[in-house]
């Protein structure tokens, strides 16, 4: 975990070793920009938080980097090549779960990206979800319809899909909103867990700033599709920054060595009579 | 973990989500196989069994096994029987697998060559090839399922047009093609009006639905559009899986959405359009069989198109056997009886999804 505000030595890694550049990325929707002109990169094995307040943008971006919108400006891989789905492995926010869709068939889609046109998954394709599934303790899951499964462990069997493109870079588009307190963080540590044996890169959009500060190794806060902070937790969670973006008064805290975002009230703001 | 790998190092449970079942593919082939005993068996020129299977395996090559049938009787069986059996297992596997790839690029339940107007398309386009003296053939290409495939295809574009992202709203694309179904059949009975009574009736007789045929030579019509329509949407089968996803999805994991939807909706509408060219227009056919499918073995495409061409086979040979014996010597148009079992059948499914979806 990232401590104190000095600068992250990931944040400063040098040009050449980052495996995702985003260059003056900007995405309209007709009129609407949502986002104008995002400058990012990605160190490998980096957990990147993407946090700000709904509409900012955060969304926009992580669609923009897995190629689903259309966007001026770059985004590419250390090679130069526009990242596809061997690239970046998109976990939406809220995923279509087909009725009918077993969850080894469910996995077994992230195999897509590394088929060609008309090819048909071979068994190595199958002993990767098989492997894949092993590694989320969802064997037993394997035959169950993905329709009919509890919060948790949808998000497991959407993770396992994202598991199974086996790209280096993981996109999170808020994993967790769905879950309770103790699911939320059983995820993240294994998300958290995955990346670090397997060398992964993390983007994660996410609205509680606290858990979003305790996992990502840097921040980024994003304002009206702009980066306005980005660096180490501890310095773009400052109160008055995020009071101004979030439009509203915000107190950070510091409670057994995690940082806690919460509401200021006003009236205690003051002094009592 | 309690359960042993297998072989190729998957585990049982994630092997069989895997697998299409050997017994529901078994079960598909020994049902096609005895539908067509049973058809090849059943009428009036009253072949035995036993004579029919020996004078079968005698036409295979390197074997002799006498038949009791006589010459007439071999004639009946080989110039009559089986041509028809054999188209009618075409037509059946051919409309029952559209109908499942376009349930799949529409990513609803309900589409079926018939209900999205594909086939009152093809079958305008057909009465006016038929009508207009068209019908002529150019060596294997024949002008009927051109104009039926042109007809189809006119159908299936505007019912899509209508129901723009007709993929969100299964509602939409139906009412769409009921929409294209209604106006091409209205331009259907006008182009039948402006006929002579001789062709009228001819064309009337195919629109019912008729698979009578006199020899071989609509199966060599409509066999090269199986082949290659078939094989097509048989390779498409994983993108109709990965389009359950939606779109958005499906795109991130790689596929294009818009590419494989051409691809497999003009393979299916074509293949609509040979079927409806030489057996006129035959309803529910694609509706019931893949949803039949659905509720016996799988959900997944990967299944469901496979085993609708098998299904969609025997359930048309059977349907047609019945055709010609319920009422003999008299003869049922097929699709007045497919219609009769697919509207309750399709009630049924309706019936079935209000219940599930509270309003």
């Amino acid at each position: 975990m990232t401590t104190a505000a000095a600068p992250s030595p990931i944040a400063a890694a040098p040009e050449d070793s980052a495996t995702l550049v985003c260059g003056d990325v900007r995405v309209a929707f007709g009129e609407t920009e949502a986002l104008r002109g995002v400058d990012l990169r990605l160190a490998p094995g980096e957990w990147l938080g993407l946090i700000g307040p709904n509409g900012a943008g955060k969304s926009t971006l992580l669609r923009a980097i897995a190629g689903l919108v259309d966007h001026h400006g770059t985004i590419s891989l250390r090679c130069g090549r526009r990242p596809g789905g061997t690239d970046v492995a998109l976990v939406p926010q809220i995923p279509i779960l087909p009725e009918g869709m077993t969850v080894a068939e469910y996995a077994l889609l992230g195999r897509n990206p590394h088929l060609g046109w008309l090819a048909i998954e071979s068994r190595r394709d199958r002993r990767i979800v098989s492997g894949v599934l092993e590694r989320l303790e969802l064997q037993s899951f394997a035959d169950r319809p993905v329709a009919h499964l509890s919060g948790g462990e949808t998000q497991r069997v959407v993770l396992a899909r994202a598991l199974a493109q086996q790209a280096p870079i993981l996109l999170l588009d808020e994993p967790t909103s769905a879950l309770d307190l103790g699911h939320r963080d059983a995820v993240l540590e294994l998300i958290d867990n995955l990346r670090r044996s397997d060398g992964i890169s993390v983007i994660a959009a996410m609205h509680d700033l606290g858990t979003a500060a305790r996992f990502a190794d840097r921040l980024a806060l994003i304002d009206g599709g702009r980066i306005v902070a980005d660096g180490a937790p501890r310095s773009v969670l400052a109160p008055g920054r995020l009071s101004t973006v979030y439009a509203t008064p915000l107190s950070v805290h510091t409670i057994d060595g995690e940082i806690v975002v919460l509401p200021a009230p006003r009236a205690r703001q003051e002094p009592r009579p | 973990m309690a359960t042993l790998p297998t072989p190729d190092g998957t585990d049982p449970a994630t092997q069989r989500a895997f697998r299409l079942s050997p017994l529901a593919a078994v079960g598909a082939l020994i049902a096609l196989v005895a539908v067509a005993l049973l058809s090849a068996t059943t009428g009036a020129a009253g072949l035995a069994f036993g004579d029919v299977v020996a004078s079968l395996v005698d036409r295979l090559p390197l074997v002799e096994w006498d038949s009791a049938l006589s010459a007439r009787q071999e004639g009946i069986l080989f110039q009559i029987r089986l041509p028809r059996l054999v188209l009618g297992m075409l037509v059946g596997g051919s409309l029952a697998m559209a109908g499942a790839s376009y349930q799949g690029v529409f990513r609803n339940p309900l589409a079926d060559p018939y209900l999205l107007g594909v086939s009152a398309g093809a079958g305008f386009g057909a009465v006016l090839a038929l009508g207009f003296g068209l019908d002529v053939g150019w060596g294997p290409f024949d002008a009927l399922p051109a104009a039926a495939f042109l007809g189809a295809l006119v159908a299936v574009s505007a019912s899509a047009a209508i129901a723009r992202g007709a993929w969100r709203s299964p509602a939409t694309l139906l009412l769409g093609g009921i929409a294209m179904a209604a106006f091409f059949s209205a331009a259907q009975t006008y182009a039948i009006g402006q006929l002579s009574e001789t062709r009228t009736r001819e064309v009337l007789s195919w629109l019912f639905g008729q698979l009578s045929t006199s020899g071989w030579s609509q199966v060599w019509i409509l066999g090269p559009y199986v082949i290659f329509c078939g094989g097509l949407l048989l390779l498409h089968r994983r993108h109709l899986d990965v389009l359950r996803v939606g779109d958005d999805e499906a795109r991130s994991l790689g596929l294009n959405p818009g590419r494989s939807r051409l691809v497999v909706i003009g393979a299916a509408s074509l293949l609509t359009a040979a079927a409806v060219s030489v057996s006129g227009l035959i309803a529910f056919v694609g509706l019931v069989v893949p949803h039949i499918v659905r509720l016996l073995v799988s959900h997944s495409y990967r299944v469901i198109v496979p085993l609708s061409a098998l299904g969609g086979a025997a359930f048309l040979a059977l349907v047609d056997t019945g055709a010609r014996t319920l009422t003999a010597p008299a003869e049922l148009p097929v699709g007045v009886i497919t219609a009769f079992v697919g509207a309750p059948f399709f009630a049924l499914v309706l019936w079935r999804g209000a219940r599930k979806v509270p309003a």
